[in-house]
């Protein structure tokens, strides 16, 4: 009785055996049918394997180990993210808050800004735009290292600086203000800055945005009654362009979660004063490169990913175009 | 559709353009964005003014801003700093020149070549490769740095051009930003020169290549842009300081300048070379980036 139940079985089992197998084949023939899709895509992908897709898997590996790069890195569980929001006082106190006011006020900030500036742009007849968006854009040429040094006249701390020398004249503070080195100052500093050099290749793309929108919507909404310039933008300028948005906003959360130098940079100093402008990313480089914990530093940086998925998320949720559309 | 979107382009600046004399909007506008633009600009101006100013006028009280006597002490004085270095300033510059110039052909033509296939080839697992390309591009992989020192330490391409070059090479925008551009193309097209025998090497480098100049010069812009302003590479991944470039000379430069006012006016010629070589290219292709933006959508 036994033997007649497993017959079927079997037979059933060689079929689909069999059937896996053909699927197998002809997959792998279609596979060799691209041989050639595979060749041109090859050199970009090793290289996003090597330095994107291992670094970021390995990152959340090593963020449940102990690692000093010197001896092989030892599981700890959830040690050290435990440590991180319960110990570590300098994240804590410092660089959690200090990410979170700086990113807070520079992405959506330096986004509205982008797209308000974009906007104005398109209003103006042609022959000035171009001028206009190259007086926008031309900050962010400067990014990195110069971008410190080109504010450094501007902020330096004593009467010769253009800020203080300014003030002064107006009378409306009565001595140098150390814009880049006191906690007070340094973080609105290093916000400003960051929002003057924001205008980038997102900005490029809101502009574009706007102006590829097709000039009958508008004119179509006006016969519908939409009266105001906002009404405009609301129900037509933002509908008709969303994947720029969302673009835009991919770019501008990333430009801000990086933004790591530019506290040291401008203040010259590394900590910065008291910890005003320490930020996620100097708290990873601390652990990482000056006190060698890995594990402990690696775990900071995948929080850091996690933040920013979570606010792409948010954007997508924004932006992002349904299936119906 | 397809035809439409292609005359569009062509004609973007003259969209919604009206005749001369501007509308009560046009005028606030323009106001406005005259007031920003001297927000904006400002500071290089003052950067611009600094570096060709001479000693005396730098310290002057009250700070002046146009320069009185511009002069070249400045580029001068900054030469001379590495004068008694075993490493002189014209290698730092030959690296960042070099590694920046290799960035921008590689990142160009590997971006292209990924982005081709993945938009009009549809082999098995495109849309795989395409999502990766996708949630990386929400990700800052500067953020992974220890891991990514770690791979190339490994790699035993420490101290080479190739750990300068190498972890540059795979731009996830650059892949998107061509990718929506190639999808424009009409398959048409395409087809046609495959009937006609080419091969798919042919038909990239003499189809899609050419008409995707604006989405490569785009591209180009914003390769040069990471490369030449890149200090990561030069920190983590080279201890040889004769492979060292240029814009991590200057970080050791200004590192304490706030405190420390004595080299301001080398620091501002330094800035200055930092910033020419990326304003002259983007002047360059300009009109060429706003017609890739239009793609540039996340649908």
């Amino acid at each position: 009785m036994l033997k007649a139940e497993s017959k079927p079985i079997n037979s059933l089992d060689a079929t689909a055996a069999y059937n896996t197998a053909r699927k197998t084949q002809s997959l792998l023939k279609t596979i060799w049918s691209y041989r050639v899709s595979y060749l041109f895509i090859a050199p970009f992908m090793i290289c996003f394997i090597l330095f994107i897709m291992i670094p970021v898997i390995a990152a959340f590996c090593l963020s449940f180990t102990y690692f000093n790069s010197l001896q092989p890195p030892r599981f700890v569980g959830w040690d050290n993210f435990r440590y991180m929001i319960s110990q570590d006082l300098l994240f804590i106190k410092y660089a959690l808050p200090n990410t979170f006011k700086f990113s807070v006020i520079v992405g959506p900030g330096g986004y509205l800004a982008a797209f308000f500036l974009a906007w104005l742009i398109s209003i103006l007849p042609r022959t000035s735009r171009k001028w206009f968006a190259l007086a926008m854009y031309s900050p962010s040429l400067t990014g990195g290292i110069a971008m410190a040094i080109v504010w450094q006249p501007m902020l330096s701390g004593d009467r010769i600086g253009y800020l203080n020398s300014f003030l002064l004249k107006l009378g409306l503070v009565s001595e140098p203000q150390l814009w880049v080195t006191s906690k007070e100052y340094l973080m609105t500093s290093m916000i400003v800055v960051t929002l003057w050099s924001s205008m980038g290749i997102g900005f490029l793309a809101m502009l574009a945005g706007i102006l590829n929108v097709n000039s009958e919507l508008y004119e179509a909404g006006k016969l519908d009654g939409i009266r105001s310039r906002l009404e405009e933008i609301w129900y037509i300028t933002i509908p008709s362009m969303k994947p720029q948005m969302l673009f835009g906003a991919v770019m501008a959360i990333v430009g801000t979660f990086k933004a790591g130098g530019i506290g040291s940079q401008l203040s010259g100093m590394n900590p910065t004063p008291e910890y005003s402008g320490h930020l996620i990313v100097n708290h990873i480089n601390d652990y990482g490169f000056i006190r060698m914990e890995l594990g402990y530093a690696t775990a900071l940086s995948v929080f850091l990913l996690l933040l920013m998925y979570v606010a792409n998320k948010f954007c997508w949720s924004l932006f992002g175009t349904k299936e119906d559309e | 559709m397809k035809t439409t979107s292609a005359i569009r382009f062509s004609g973007l600046w003259r969209r919604r353009a009206k005749p001369f004399r501007l509308t009560p909007t046009e005028k606030i506008s323009a106001v406005m964005l005259v007031l920003l633009s001297i927000f904006m600009l400002m500071p290089l101006v003052y950067i611009f003014n600094n570096a060709l100013k001479p000693y005396q006028e730098l310290f002057n009280y009250p700070p002046t801003i146009w320069v009185r006597n511009p002069s070249m002490q400045n580029f001068i004085e900054l030469w001379a700093i590495t004068k008694n270095s075993a490493i002189p300033m014209s290698r730092y510059i030959f690296n960042s020149v070099f590694v920046a110039v290799a960035t921008v052909v590689l990142v160009t033509g590997v971006s292209a070549m990924c982005a081709y296939p993945i938009s009009k080839h549809k082999f098995p697992g495109h849309r795989i490769v395409f999502g990766s390309i996708l949630v990386t591009l929400l990700f800052a992989p500067e953020t992974v740095a220890i891991p990514r020192y770690l791979v190339v330490s490994n790699l035993g391409v420490m101290d080479t051009y190739f750990g300068h070059l190498l972890p540059m090479v795979a731009v996830p925008v650059g892949v998107f930003l061509m990718k929506q551009f190639i999808d424009q193309l009409p398959d048409e097209l395409l087809d046609a020169a495959k009937i006609d025998g080419a091969k798919e090497f042919t038909i990239f480098l003499k189809i899609v290549i050419p008409i995707c100049m604006p989405a490569v010069a785009t591209i180009s812009i914003i390769a040069f842009q990471d490369a030449w302003g890149n200090t990561e590479t030069s920190t983590l991944f080279m201890q040889d300081e004769t492979m060292k470039t240029f814009p991590f000379f200057i970080s050791t430069l200004t590192s304490n300048m706030a405190n420390n006012v004595a080299r301001q006016g080398a620091a501002a010629a330094a800035a200055l070379i930092m910033f020419l070589p990326n304003l002259i290219i983007f002047l360059i292709f300009q009109s060429k980036v706003i017609t890739t933006m239009a793609h540039s959508g996340i649908k």
